[in-house]
């Protein structure tokens, strides 16, 4: 029924390219798909994906690894085609290279909701992977590995298998067809298996023959939960983050830069650092200084003593003045109004409002920003977890007045990510104190405390919404949503300007949900607030989804109606995928059968990257206090890869929602946060994390993500609970404001 | 002026300032980084190590002060996993990985002291133990299993 928004001259001139780019890219080819960046020492390359030698197989899967399982599910996409023993072969993240674009980071380009993507549409953004192409845009993000990875991936593994037997056949005298592989061998019908490490060398140089993917029903490996390539390594305290290196003659460093953001350094007196044990060094990184020592403690100990006198931030004082500029965006024109069906704006009689917001939040991984660095000979190499390699060496480049090539980046395990480490400044900062160490291998280490104070902060933002209700359904339904815009943030920060045009990353969650309503308006304003900010797990749908289905809530309420029923008389039309989430958590939370006393359920469902999620929560009063005892979640990704990990990441992206709807909030006083460590910005933990249980449903046409979608409902889910509960309809965030969780 | 400490059964010696923390004395001096800096003040576990067998956060402890020898995630194990990793290994629990050392370390103190803990149990003494991946029903489920197996050896 809807229109579904307005093709914005942007969306209109990447639809054009899109449309070009897929006549020449839309079929991937697996013959020289790109330029090979695996350096030939490595042993035989038979593409970029796949390495064999005599030592073994491994497998190249150019996403970052930073807990998701992506390592794992990629290398089983290589391996299901490839026919190797999982067991036996090595997963690595390989270097940064316009060869490992992500084609799918593109599907978010166009305008329209995901759920409503025709196939022509799903093709259409499938060519925008020549975008991606073109640029090299070699980035973790946006839940969108597994998409991008699936088919070429796969044909990496058909297209090694292929010219390994293509070799043997020419050895053996027999035809490739008659050959099988297993195991990492090729077996002749005779029975002879030759090992693939004795054909490799050969069949790296050959064409790969055309070939075809197995179809799913012959998989093996894909569609089961596979023990993760990274499991034993972190479990024993042998895998590498960037803050494990060890090389000859290292020091330690950390930084202290200015704590009001956007400030900077007037003076300060490495003096009192010196005189203290251990401390090395002390460098002036321009708005703050670099402390080197014989050991991190001694270093952050130094940083700490440094005399500085700081300059002041330009962000508005106090919480009130951030909250200010955020709330004028509405008396601008709407940068977007991606979703506007019939007349939203024209109420009827008894309609209802709310006024809505939530904090700026951090990512809080658990491990620090770090990083290490070793300037050898002109040539520096980096160790780093990120999210983004080609876009971390360019920004060394520029830190430490090398060029491009002469830096090599390894990206390493990551300590956690959730959008924090698709930045670059640790790896700048990093690159510039090795520039001026030559020789000496550095380990940077940030403290927590400064890993808190110089987030990019998920925004603080605001909504005003209105709605109606007629005969049991909405008639109306009209947001504004005001905060500082991420995307043109980030964009500002990675290509020096940000781009024009509608900004959906700022309205998805809320603009994108598939209810179906008559009058039905959703509109981005874009605030002036120069916070730094940053891809937060789920990014914009991690506030929007609060905002809409806390407010689909109310409207349920106003209705008189039970509130899952309420969504799904609006959804059913609009998406049967979606239904089936919420039907789904329907059953598993037994939500037709009334609780007990003191206790009581809420419920919310977001589509967000591509995967409608369903969150029903339930609490129970424990004494004066609330305990989130349950948590039901049904999702539909479509094709499910592995269902382990994507259970893992469901639970993962719930909890690090209910978190920050608890307790999450970064606050800012002269420009400076607030929070300083964990006693102050918390998580859930073991004993108030509730019982989870999961529903993976795989009706959903088009392969959605896994490692967000379950962040943006669960935050509404809670908030929806307690007012079940208690009555009290809590609309800001965190809860722990309006409720005692003990926390 | 040096000091001796005992790490996995090594015998090391190190000149870092007495009130350097156990921490970094470990990870940077010893170079056994499998025990991981994630606050610095107690507050979430990832540094978690024994000492003369019991947990404790090596971010608070002096390596001046150290009273008996000192047990990392490198050598819970003389060989292999011991029960609790493999436990952990069969639940597939680690996803980013970065606070398991520190969650493997306290769940091992847990069940020296008891070995068949239940749910309220687990949640006391693992509660100090931080994850952001929200590994936490894996955990539970880990060590419970690790439980099992472990009275099932005796």
């Amino acid at each position: 029924m809807s229109t579904l928004g307005k093709i914005t001259r942007r969306g209109l001139l990447l639809g054009a390219v899109a449309v070009a780019g897929g006549a020449a890219f839309g079929v991937y080819q697996v013959q020289k798909p790109v330029e090979n960046p695996l350096d030939p020492d490595q042993g035989a390359t038979l593409n970029p994906y796949v390495i064999i030698d005599q030592t073994g197989i491994t497998i190249i899967a150019p996403r970052a690894e930073m807990g998701q399982g992506v390592h794992t599910t990629l290398a089983a996409l290589v391996a299901e085609e490839l026919d190797v023993d999982w067991d036996s072969i090595r997963v690595e993240h390989g270097p940064p290279s316009s060869a490992y674009y992500n084609g799918a980071l593109m599907h978010g380009a166009l305008p329209v909701a995901d759920y409503a993507m025709k196939d022509w549409q799903h093709t259409l953004v499938g060519g925008l992977g020549a975008v991606s192409k073109l640029i090299g845009l070699q980035v973790t993000g946006g839940s969108t590995s597994t998409v991008d990875a699936y088919e070429k991936m796969r044909l990496a593994g058909a297209g090694a298998r292929e010219a390994l037997k293509a070799v043997a056949a020419d050895r053996l005298g027999v035809a490739r067809a008659d050959l099988r592989t297993e195991a990492g061998f090729v077996i002749a019908p005779d029975d002879t298996r030759i090992p693939y490490a004795d054909l490799a060398a050969e069949a790296a140089t050959r064409p790969v023959p055309d070939v075809s993917l197995r179809p799913q029903s012959e998989w093996k490996l894909l569609g089961r939960a596979l023990p993760r390539s990274d499991m034993r390594a972190k479990i024993t305290g042998q895998a590498q983050y960037a803050t494990d290196i060890k090389l000859p003659g290292m020091k330690f460093a950390t930084v202290r830069i200015c704590p009001h953001l956007g400030g900077g350094m007037a003076s300060f007196d490495p003096a009192p650092a010196l005189a203290m044990p251990g401390v090395e060094q002390v460098i002036d990184m321009g708005n703050g200084v670099a402390v080197i020592a014989r050991n991190t403690w001694a270093a952050m100990e130094g940083a700490r003593a440094v005399q500085i006198d700081w300059t002041p931030s330009p962000l508005p004082a106090d919480m009130d003045g951030m909250f200010q500029a955020i709330e004028a965006a509405f008396d601008a024109e709407p940068n977007s109004t991606l979703r506007d069906d019939g007349d939203a704006t024209a109420l009827p009689e008894g309609a209802i409002s709310a006024d809505y917001r939530v904090p700026f939040l951090a990512h809080s991984t658990m491990e620090p920003q770090g990083a290490t660095a070793w300037l050898q000979d002109g040539r520096m190499t980096i160790w780093a977890g990120n999210q983004a390699p080609r876009l971390c060496v360019q920004k060394a480049a520029e830190a430490s007045g090398l060029a491009e090539d002469a830096i090599t980046l390894h990206t390493t395990f990551m300590g956690g990510g959730f959008g924090r480490r698709a930045e670059t400044d640790t790896v700048a900062q990093v690159a510039r104190i090795a520039a001026q160490l030559p020789g000496t291998p550095i380990r940077l280490t940030w403290s927590r405390e400064e890993d808190m104070g110089h987030d990019f902060y998920r925004p603080a933002a605001m909504a005003r919404m209105q709605g109606a209700v007629d005969q049991g359904r909405i008639s109306h339904f009209n947001a504004a949503i005001a905060a500082p815009s991420v995307t043109r943030a980030a964009m500002t920060r990675i290509m020096g300007r940000a781009p024009g045009g509608a900004d959906k990353g700022h309205v998805e969650g809320a603009f994108d949900q598939p209810y179906a309503i008559a009058n039905y308006r959703v509109a981005g304003h874009l605030a002036d607030l120069d916070v730094p900010i940053g891809f937060w797990r789920s990014v914009g749908a991690s506030f929007n989804g609060f905002f809409h289905e806390s407010f689909i809530d109310e409207l349920a309420h106003a209705a008189g109606a039970d509130p899952l029923a309420f969504r799904l008389a609006h959804v059913a039309p609009e998406s049967p995928v979606a239904a089936g989430v919420l039907e789904r958590v329907r059953e598993m939370s037994g939500w037709d059968t009334p609780l007990p006393e003191g206790r009581a359920r809420g419920v919310a469902m977001t589509w967000s990257f591509g995967t409608p999620t369903a969150v029903v929560i339930e609490l129970a009063r424990d004494g004066d206090r609330i305990r989130i005892d349950r948590a039901f979640m049904a999702c539909d990704p479509g094709l499910v890869l592995d269902p382990g990990i994507v259970r893992a990441q469901m639970e993962s992206g719930l909890i690090y929602g209910l978190s920050a709807a608890v307790m999450g909030e970064i606050t800012f006083a002269e420009g400076a946060v607030e929070q300083q460590n964990f006693p102050d910005y918390d998580a859930l933990r073991m004993f108030n994390v509730p019982r989870i249980d999961v529903a993976i449903l795989n009706t959903n046409p088009h392969m959605g993500g896994v490692g967000e979608p379950g962040t943006p409902p669960s935050m509404p889910a809670l908030a929806n609970a307690l007012f079940a509960l208690t009555g009290t309809r809590a609309r800001s965030l965190p809860l722990r404001d309006v409720a005692d969780f003990g926390v | 002026m040096s000091i001796r400490l005992t790490v996995n059964a090594t015998d090391y010696q190190t000149d870092a300032a007495p009130e350097t923390p156990l921490l970094w004395v470990l990870r940077d001096e010893l170079g056994l980084t499998g025990t991981k800096f994630g606050c610095g003040v107690a507050a979430c576990g990832a540094c978690t190590v024994h000492v003369d067998g019991q947990a404790v956060r090596s971010c608070q402890v002096a390596v001046g002060d150290l009273w008996g020898a000192v047990t990392t995630i490198e050598g819970l194990s003389a060989q292999g996993l011991t029960p609790l990793q493999a436990a952990w290994e069969r639940h597939q629990v680690a996803q980013c990985g970065y606070c398991q050392s520190g969650q493997i370390m306290q769940a091992a103190d847990l069940l020296a002291n008891i070995p068949n803990p239940t749910d309220d149990e687990i949640d006391t003494a693992m509660g100090g133990n931080l994850c952001r991946c929200g590994t936490y029903s894996a955990i539970r489920a880990a060590i419970k299993d690790a439980a099992r197996e472990m009275g099932g050896n005796q």
